[in-house]
């Protein structure tokens, strides 16, 4: 899933705070799973706008929705019945969401609530950390389940380097080091010896690197 | 959070205590949220002292007493909600 | 070990000789003064085979290896070019290798870069686009085959000697030799280790490698660095990572008055490298004495590797 946080309040206050009329939007998927911008998310940072501009003063109107989610047209579609109440769209979605809605409502600012930080999944309740790069290409069968690209801070295909200690990367004692993690899996394997294969340069034009990517499905095109 | 978006001058939460909560840890869970709360009263200049947790067992009448107690004298000194005001202009 | 010359590297031709080679390292300044480099090289060239330039060692900014490398070869010294993979693409590393042998150089060191977080823009974006395996590969093709990596023709394709870096005393311990094997499956053609302090384990790491007949395939260069201090051994030991410093040498510079300590620590330099001589497969030795280079000429000449072989 995106996993996301939300800004710091400061933030999004700054960006909103000449603004009278704001809907909040939140999505009910990954920023739900990941806490950070679910309904629950957009409930407690609409209650904390709602008396920070009273106790300025000023009179603002803070409203909430949460969509299914907002990387698909049709559910953003539900918001335009009232998005002419509002001078401003708070989105806590992940940064596809905030564009999907900036999309749709061109005329209406859209601002984004939280910071969109990786691809990843639950490690347990409250911590979530980065497992996928989007590579494009991916080479998962290679190096026994586990990514160097999106695990090793320097996404060696031939690691580990010099800098790896006691199993956790040179950068902090919290990252595992992925090529002890993809050196313990193979032992655990019985796979020791593949260790040896050198895995070739990579074709990163399937990345980033490589411009903004789509994905067409021809047989299920309307 | 609604409490204090509707006037609240304050609010305390008493959980049972610690390693005897009925249901194993919601007492824990309550603290950390009581904190993140504080976090976010304090940065909208609401004020982090007018959230508290408490923790007691159900028999001990003469400490929720003291609690309460401690709980009102605080907030008399700290002095009304803020947004008490802009409240009474919308009424 | 094949005994034929690939390339005009003087390092080359000492290995290959069979007599024991001796390079060093000089670390560029935070500053575009080319004197630094070129009076620190001063000091030690009649002692050493050649010279490593490190390549913004710790991520931190320096002058580059390639332009002072240039500098050593325009003083009539053999350069070693270090090459980290943090900082260029592969274009930017063909056409890199590509100005090296326009002006000659004829070594070069493969390595991954510490990470940038470490250094003085730890707010940079880093590159990886290879690793340093890829890399060795990269500089074998690009001299074997005259070939870029697309395949095009080289016009007057370099001709270095290719090198990478090895830590016996490195996480994970079981891979070590396998690691080895893998960088000279690669193509690396001469190893330098990282600083030895624990004789014991690094003979153990070489009899691994015997086993495997990869000193027959790969020229390994022992690191040896003089400590300065038993406060130098303690941060070593502790605060460095991949390094082993033994309790023994600890307690041995501690038990030295300071100012006799780097002395001491001359000496323990000397009598690794002495023991190191009869260690099969061990066939020279890389003094990495930053800032304090003007003790190398002693250290060469102490461990009987003086005068150096005109070849």
């Amino acid at each position: 899933m995106i996993v996301a946080k939300q800004k710091p309040i400061e933030e999004i206050i700054t960006q909103i705070k000449n603004y009278e009329k704001i809907l909040i939007v939140g999505c009910n998927e990954c920023v739900t799973v990941c806490e950070a911008g679910g309904k629950k998310e957009v409930g407690i940072l609409a209650s904390a706008l709602r008396m920070y501009f009273m106790n300025k003063g000023k009179k603002v109107d803070i409203d909430e929705e949460t969509l299914e989610r907002q990387c698909d047209r049709e559910y953003v579609e539900k918001l335009r019945e009232q998005i002419d109440k509002y001078d401003v769209i708070l989105s806590l979605a992940c940064g596809v969401g905030v564009q999907f809605i900036a999309e749709a409502y061109p005329n209406k600012l859209v601002f984004p609530g939280v910071d969109t930080c990786f691809m990843g999944g639950s490690e347990e309740r409250g911590a979530w950390s980065e497992r996928c790069q989007a590579c494009g290409k991916c080479i998962l069968g290679q190096t026994a389940g586990i990514c160097p690209i999106a695990r090793c801070a320097k996404r060696l295909l031939n690691g580990p380097c010099g800098g790896s200690t006691r199993g956790k990367c040179e950068l902090s004692k919290d990252i595992d080091c992925a090529w002890q993690l993809i050196i313990n899996r193979l032992k655990e394997l019985g796979r020791l010896d593949d260790y040896e294969r050198l895995i070739p340069i990579k074709d990163w034009s399937t990345e980033r690197a490589g411009g903004p990517r789509k994905v067409i499905r021809e047989d299920v095109r309307q | 959070m609604r409490a204090f978006e509707k006037g609240a001058d304050g609010v305390y939460l008493v959980g049972c205590l610690e390693g005897d909560c009925r249901f194993n840890s919601g007492n824990l869970r309550a603290k950390r949220r009581v904190e993140k709360a504080k976090e976010i009263l304090d940065k909208i200049g609401i004020g982090k002292d007018r959230v508290e947790m408490f923790n007691l067992s159900s028999s001990e009448g003469p400490k929720f007493a003291e609690i309460a107690t401690e709980m009102t004298q605080r907030i008399k000194k700290i002095g009304p909600n803020p947004i008490k005001k802009m409240l009474k202009k919308a009424a | 070990m094949t005994a034929e010359i690939k390339t005009p590297s003087k390092l080359e031709r000492i290995l290959v000789s069979g007599k024991i080679a001796v390079t060093s390292e000089v670390g560029p300044p935070r500053g575009s003064d080319p004197e630094h480099i070129i009076k620190k090289a001063e000091k030690i060239k009649n002692y050493v085979d050649a010279i490593n330039i490190t390549d913004n060692q710790t991520a931190v900014t320096r002058l580059c290896s390639l332009a002072s490398c240039i500098h050593l070869k325009q003083m009539g010294l053999e350069p070693v070019l270090q090459m980290t993979v943090r900082d260029r693409n592969r274009i930017a590393m063909q056409s890199d290798i590509l100005g090296a042998a326009s002006f000659d150089i004829y070594n070069i060191l493969c390595l991954s870069g510490d990470h940038q977080k470490f250094g003085d823009c730890p707010e940079a974006q880093n590159v990886f686009d290879l690793d340093s395996m890829q890399l060795i590969q990269l500089v074998r093709k690009m001299r074997d085959e005259g070939k870029f990596l697309n395949g095009d023709s080289i016009k007057r394709p370099p001709k270095m000697f290719v090198g990478a870096a090895a830590n016996p005393f490195a996480d994970p311990f079981e891979i070590r030799a396998k690691r080895l094997a893998k960088k000279v499956a690669a193509g690396a053609e001469f190893i330098q280790t990282q600083c030895i302090y624990n004789l014991d384990r690094f003979e153990e790491w070489m009899r691994q490698l015997r086993e495997r007949e990869l000193h027959k395939k790969v020229y390994i260069l022992a690191g040896v660095t003089p400590l300065k201090s038993a406060g130098m051994a303690k941060y070593m030991k502790n605060r460095v990572p991949g390094m082993d410093v033994p309790d023994e040498v600890v307690k041995r510079m501690s038990g030295i008055p300071k100012d006799k300590q780097p002395r001491e620590g001359i000496k323990i330099c000397i009598e690794t490298i002495q023991r190191l001589k009869e260690c099969e497969g061990v066939a020279g030795f890389h003094i990495m004495a930053i800032e304090w280079e003007e003790i190398v000429p002693e250290i060469v000449e102490r461990s009987g590797l003086y005068p150096r072989p005109k070849l």
